[in-house]
């Protein structure tokens, strides 16, 4: 297929001819007409779409909006006697995290190397795994979670399994991506001098997508933490539980101390995280 | 195997920073039991076989009848409002970027300007957008606009952060050669500035667009609208063909929404 503008709006050119212009040595060129015209209007009737779809009324935030600057007073003045009530769900978050993130990496490697094309050559094997790493990925971590949490039981163990699989899905798409752009002459010298599959790509493939897996990994883990702390509201462990807890009572100062402790914790761990991996690049 | 020589004294002689792996197996190890404290596996639930086998059937032969309905409980309906609050959220969110994003540059504002903007970017950022919800539900009500509203204020964070990094990495050498053709200011902002920025810009937003759809399927679950109050309702009561054809209409949704935001944007790169 040619690759010029044309393509794929041939249809628009259909009906609206390009223009012709006849240049002073007397050759004509076409221009196309602009799309931009068109796309507007369609990106305003899916806008107007939405606005009547969505009940959208900016009125009541006008209205109300005292409720909001209300609450927000109160989550900035966090409750410090709280904090003794914080500790043990924030560890258990960051404890979440930590081996969901582990395990979920681990479990990813194997599974990354095998749905990708330029090591797995049969199609149908390949298919299949994608379409089943598609599913997990798609899957949104609450519904995980709370599917995991009636499985499992309610706590840490639904939340670390919840965990596991979300990191899985995220951690085997990137690496497959890296995977498949690595440069494969290495392997193939290493098969044609007599090595076996698994040592090619030990030895040959590995290296190179290394400090990119781990930096896969140090990233998951920062997403994990934020995922993690949300995981409790359905059920399944960690700094969820307080937050539900705390709106539920409309105890905004307490709320503000939960979301304060997590918000540090986050902070910190994205900053360690941001110079191990400048570290590994 | 016979190895050349020089082969097996480079070999020899390669880097070898034995203490460093050392050091990070020992951090590990420390991290995964510190970690393995405190997650205990208590076994599978009494009716966790059950819940598991009734997902999996649920998936293989969902409810035929809710994909295909117009009705407001139907999977076609929660669907389009889900896309349209993502839709909302973001275009929203990506206007009320567009000062915050001025705003953080240390490059176009003085000093405590900035550090203050960008202390605000990192707060909305850092936190969860089902804790907005909750909050926003207080002022708004339940329903399709708490959704709007919420998403609006979670996609500034990272969209401003994003157009910061399209702000300060502009290309000022087009606006010196404007100038020296003799472009007046708006000229050189319509013609030297603009097709810089607005590519760049829009990919941001499909991208979060994107993020955006994944996260209004969630939003659902504290009351904010789109799919997932109907899905989350449907896993407490176990009716699983119905969580089946929900599970695989979203998961069809996501992976086309996917398929032409990455061409778009993957066009918009290629600049043409």
């Amino acid at each position: 297929m040619k690759k010029n503008s044309s393509v794929p709006f041939s249809l628009f050119d259909h009906i609206f001819k390009p223009e012709k212009i006849t240049l002073k040595n007397g050759h004509t060129v076409m221009r196309p007409r602009s799309r931009t015209p068109l796309i507007t209007v369609v990106v305003l009737l899916v806008l107007l779409f939405s606005i009547q779809m969505t009940g959208f009324n900016p009125s009541i935030i006008i209205r109300r909006g005292s409720q909001l600057t209300k609450i927000l007073g109160q989550i900035f003045q966090p409750d410090p006697s709280y904090f003794s009530k914080v500790w043990s769900p924030l560890f258990e978050t960051i404890k979440m995290s930590i081996m969901g993130s582990f395990i979920g990496c681990l479990l990813a490697l194997p599974f990354a190397v095998a749905v990708s094309a330029n090591i797995n050559h049969s199609k149908i094997l390949l298919a299949v795994l994608r379409v089943i790493l598609n599913i997990v990925r798609t899957l949104p971590t609450l519904v995980i979670a709370s599917i995991c949490a009636l499985v499992f039981g309610l706590g840490t163990f639904a939340g670390t399994m919840a965990i596991i699989i979300f990191t899985f899905g995220v951690v085997t798409k990137m690496l497959y991506e890296s995977i498949e752009t690595v440069d494969m002459r290495a392997f193939e010298a290493m098969e044609a001098s007599g090595a076996d599959k698994f040592q090619a790509f030990w030895s040959a493939i590995f290296p190179q997508i290394l400090p990119t897996y781990l930096s896969h990994c140090l990233y998951s883990f920062e997403m994990n933490i934020r995922a993690a702390s949300i995981l409790g509201y359905v059920g399944a462990g960690g700094l969820g539980i307080l937050i539900d807890e705390r709106i539920g009572w409309r105890d905004y100062n307490g709320l503000g101390t939960v979301l304060l402790s997590l918000f540090v914790t986050v902070l910190l761990i994205e900053n360690i995280s941001r110079f191990l991996r400048s570290k590994l690049s | 195997m016979q190895y050349n020589q020089t082969v097996i004294e480079k070999y020899e002689a390669r880097p070898r920073v034995w203490w460093l792996y050392t050091i990070i197996v020992i951090i590990l190890a420390i991290l995964l039991g510190w970690s393995g404290s405190s997650i205990e596996f208590r076994g599978v639930t009494a009716k966790g076989s059950e819940v598991a086998s009734g997902i999996f059937f649920g998936l293989i032969r969902p409810d035929f009848s809710m994909l295909f309905t117009t009705a407001k409980e139907g999977v076609p309906y929660l669907l389009v409002e889900t896309v349209c609050i993502a839709i909302l959220g973001t275009v929203i969110g990506g206007i009320l970027a567009l000062p915050f994003a001025f705003l953080a540059s240390y490059k176009l504002m003085p000093k405590p300007v900035a550090f203050i903007t960008n202390a605000l970017i990192l707060l909305i950022r850092t936190l969860p957008s089902i804790v907005w919800a909750l909050v926003w539900i207080r002022v708004t009500g339940p329903g399709a606009f708490c959704g709007v509203v919420t998403q609006s204020i979670c996609s500034i964070g990272m969209i401003a952060k994003m157009y910061i990094t399209a702000i300060e990495d502009l290309d000022t050498s087009i606006l010196e050669s404007l100038d020296a053709s003799g472009c007046t200011s708006f000229q050189k902002i319509r013609y030297g500035i603009i097709p810089q920025l607005i590519p760049n810009f829009i990919s941001t937003i499909i991208y979060r667009f994107d993020i955006n759809i994944k996260d209004a399927t969630t939003l659902g679950i504290v009351g904010a609208g789109g799919i997932g109050a109907a899905l989350i309702q449907c896993i407490n009561s176990r009716r699983w063909t119905m969580v089946g054809s929900f599970i695989l209409a979203m998961i069809i949704l996501m992976l086309i929404i996917e398929f032409f935001s990455t061409r778009i944007r993957s066009k918009l790169a290629r600049g043409q």
